[in-house]
């Protein structure tokens, strides 16, 4: 089975993406779909179905539903797709989304650490990298100077 | 000056210790060559036509002695011998190698420094007035709230991935900017209400490179607690609207023009009303916590001109010209604010060599609270000298190079380092500087021209801010040929008879390099040929037009 990384952990991942679906009989349970299928068909989904954003896409979109999904997955087209970082906040802080975010496509160790403290708890990492020494990125810095969707305070107000 | 606690300590030597695992897996194979380049970028490496080149942050352009000393020390070890002062305040090395890079930064943090987002697509070193703290025209010092936004900004988490760099500036007097805050993505002014409540004017859209533009006002008044949740509404919006399928098209001055400036400010409003009572909130205890630290040096009580300077300044015409030029009026009585000029004809503008930066350092420790800062200009101030002991530091500066007496004359060019240095250049800059400096010897004659900004860039990016030159030079390339657009009428704002930021217009078809000093000298003959009295260059353009110019420096071509 593959892995990701969750909750600071190496373990397998129970869930299937579809980048593309055309017909809600092929979706079974526990699997991730395009945002843009899931808002069209939310109704005849199986109870476990994921949704999947583009980094374009807006959470504004979901906002009054969110909770009813079991996990959001943002896609890094390229790692230097800073959008994703802005829909995780948003999906936590604003829509106070409690399952799972969890980043994949082009998600390398280095980003770890903002994605963690946007709000992700999810990391499928890039196939070619190493995922023990990714899992250390996560804590890069012991000390944080700004809020984030993490419910981390800015140092300035521990100090 | 501010001090690390032991967060700010931590913080800096975690990315100390990142940056060198980042490098070794660079080295070993695991990081392909643009995901280094991002991750390089993002703490100042740049690679570039000669060897590396390392910008190091200058927090709002200020400095200790130690700091300087350091930077000296490390020039010998790791470079050779010299460094260069930018138009962003900040310090670059021009020859480290990538290998050393991870000891550099190792010996910054000791002293309290870093290279942390000097570069890269993530928010930039902030910058500010170098006179802040010092002058008693601004509303109030604007440094806290820099150091505030140096950490608000410093790993964001939701911004180190921007479309494009990002750039803040902030200014606290109200008639002159010094900070150039118009031409910033965003400029802020510090000012006080009705109420007599602190808070900032907001601009947004500013910048200078392919589509050079002033900033719209988008906020007439934020509260002086909203500061950053303010900024991160403005940089959520930027991050998400953005474009991001062009890069010149990725600034956020495109998304502000193609949203119209009202629309984005809207845009702005909806999200920071969801944020503006987040932990971003600041309190007062840390903009009190933050402001002890910028409370003024332990000042003498002392009166203005005391006679031994009055007495310097009547049989000392040297020292007289430079203590109008070079010094400016200081908020406490008995002192003066001090700029050392960096622009000696024969060395690039900005460029220090160690034993420089060492006297540099001597000079602060000897006359200025051990404090120095950079200016945007490419020179060097010491913000707090007694007005009696002036001529001796103008003896030790003059002996040392930095006191040639041409503070916002035409010959103190900015120049950026184009074609000796860069691999984006398309034409040199540096010789072009050295020309008109050398044709314009004649400091009298410098004098009577009055403030003239003379901005040199080798291309299109804008690094030496031709744009808002009075007088702009830009490098371009024809057919693998160098030549030179010249531009008139920028101004980065109220500098010069309190005028507005203006980018400048092309004069017309560009010239060759040795044209240069007297393309410079006929739109100068021009100017005095037409100037009312007291009138700046700046001002003539505006009354006269182009035209005139024009006529007289393609005239004789034809
Ligand atoms: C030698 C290495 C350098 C490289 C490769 C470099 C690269 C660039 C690039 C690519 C831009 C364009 C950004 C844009 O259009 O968005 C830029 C802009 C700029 N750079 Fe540099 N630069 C260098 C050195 C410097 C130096 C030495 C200074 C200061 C003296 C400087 C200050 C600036 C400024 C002020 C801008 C304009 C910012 C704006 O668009 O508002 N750069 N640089
Ligand atoms: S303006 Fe161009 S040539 Fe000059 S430093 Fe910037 S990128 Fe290089």
């Amino acid at each position: 089975m593959p892995k990701l990384i969750k909750n600071e952990a190496i373990i397998d991942d129970q869930w299937t993406l579809l980048e593309e679906v055309d017909s809600v009989e092929n979706v079974s349970e526990n699997t991730i779909v395009p945002l843009a299928f899931w808002l069209e068909n939310k109704d005849s989904l199986p109870a476990n179905t994921g949704v999947w954003f583009a980094s374009n896409e807006e959470p504004e979109t979901i906002s009054d539903v969110v909770n009813d999904l079991p996990l959001i997955a943002i896609h890094f087209p390229k790692f230097a797709d800073g959008r994703g970082y802005s829909i995780a906040r948003l999906l936590r802080e604003r829509y106070g989304y409690q399952g799972e975010i969890r980043a994949f496509g082009d998600v390398l160790q280095d980003q770890l650490f903002y994605m963690k403290r946007c709000g992700f708890d999810a990391f499928v990492i890039r196939a070619d990298r190493d995922m023990e020494k990714a899992l250390q990125s996560l804590n890069d810095f012991s000390v944080v100077y700004q809020t984030g969707g993490d419910a981390r305070p800015p140092v300035f107000r521990v100090r | 000056m501010y001090k690390y606690d032991e967060y700010d300590h931590k913080i800096v030597q975690e990315r100390v210790a990142q940056f060198r695992d980042q490098t070794n897996r660079y080295f070993a194979g695991e990081l392909a060559d643009e995901e280094y380049l991002a991750l390089r970028l993002q703490n100042g490496l740049y690679v570039q036509r000669l060897a590396p080149m390392l910008r190091i942050a200058v927090p709002y352009g200020m400095m200790s002695s130690t700091q300087v000393r350091k930077l000296a020390d490390l020039t010998r070890k790791y470079d050779k011998g010299y460094a260069h002062f930018t138009t962003r305040q900040n310090v670059q090395f021009n020859w480290p190698k990538i290998e050393d890079v991870p000891a550099i930064l190792e010996e910054l943090a000791s002293v309290e420094m870093h290279a942390i987002q000097t570069s890269g697509n993530c928010i930039r070193n902030t910058t500010t007035d170098q006179y802040a703290g010092a002058i008693a025209d601004e509303v109030i010092d604007p440094r806290p709230y820099c150091e505030i936004i140096r950490q608000w900004s410093t790993f964001h988490p939701e911004f180190a991935f921007l479309p494009r760099k990002f750039k803040i500036a902030v200014n606290s007097v109200p008639d002159q900017d010094r900070a150039a805050i118009m031409v910033h993505d965003i400029g802020i002014q510090i000012v006080v209400n009705d109420q007599n409540e602190v808070g900032y004017k907001v601009y947004a859209g500013g910048g200078l490179g392919r589509t050079p533009m002033v900033g719209s006002l988008i906020r007439e008044f934020l509260p002086e607690k909203d500061l950053l949740t303010y900024l991160e509404a403005i940089l959520r919006v930027y991050n998400r609207y953005g474009r991001r399928d062009n890069k010149y098209k990725a600034r956020i001055k495109i998304l502000v023009k193609a949203m119209t400036p009202q629309v984005f400010a809207e845009k702005v409003e909806a999200e920071w009303e969801h944020i503006r009572k987040s932990g971003s909130e600041l309190t007062d205890t840390e903009i009190n916590r933050v402001k002890q630290y910028f409370t003024a040096p332990d000042y003498a009580t002392l009166s203005d001109t005391p006679t031994e300077l009055a007495a310097r300044l009547q049989d000392n015409k040297a020292f007289k010209n430079w203590y109008e030029r070079n010094t400016a009026t200081h908020k406490q009585s008995g002192y003066r604010v001090v700029t050392l000029t960096m622009k000696q004809i024969g060395t690039p503008p900005g460029d220090v060599s160690d034993k420089q930066l060492e006297t540099i350092a001597d000079l602060a420790d000897d006359y200025s609270f051990g404090e120095v800062r950079v200016t945007h200009h490419q020179n060097v101030v010491l913000a707090d000298v007694r007005q009696d002991q002036l001529f001796d530091l103008w003896q030790r500066a003059y002996t040392a190079g930095f006191a040639t007496p041409v503070l916002n004359l035409l010959t103190d060019v900015i120049c950026c380092p184009g074609g000796d240095y860069c691999s984006l250049a398309n034409a040199k800059s540096i010789p072009v500087a050295e020309q008109i400096q050398s044709r314009f010897d004649d400091l009298d004659y410098v004098y009577d021209l009055g403030e003239l900004e003379l901005n040199i860039s080798g291309c299109m990016n804008a690094c030496g801010h031709h744009h808002v030159g009075h007088i702009g030079i830009l490098g371009v390339d024809k057919k693998g040929e160098e030549f030179y657009q010249v531009s008139l009428g920028g101004s980065s704002g109220k500098l010069g008879g309190g005028s507005n930021a203006a980018i400048g217009k092309i004069l017309g078809p560009s010239f060759a390099r040795d044209e240069m000093a007297d393309v410079i000298e006929k739109l100068i003959s021009v100017f005095v040929e037409n100037r009312t009295e007291e009138e700046l260059f700046i001002d003539t353009y505006r009354r006269i037009g182009m035209n005139p110019f024009k006529e007289r420096v393609y005239a004789q071509a034809h």
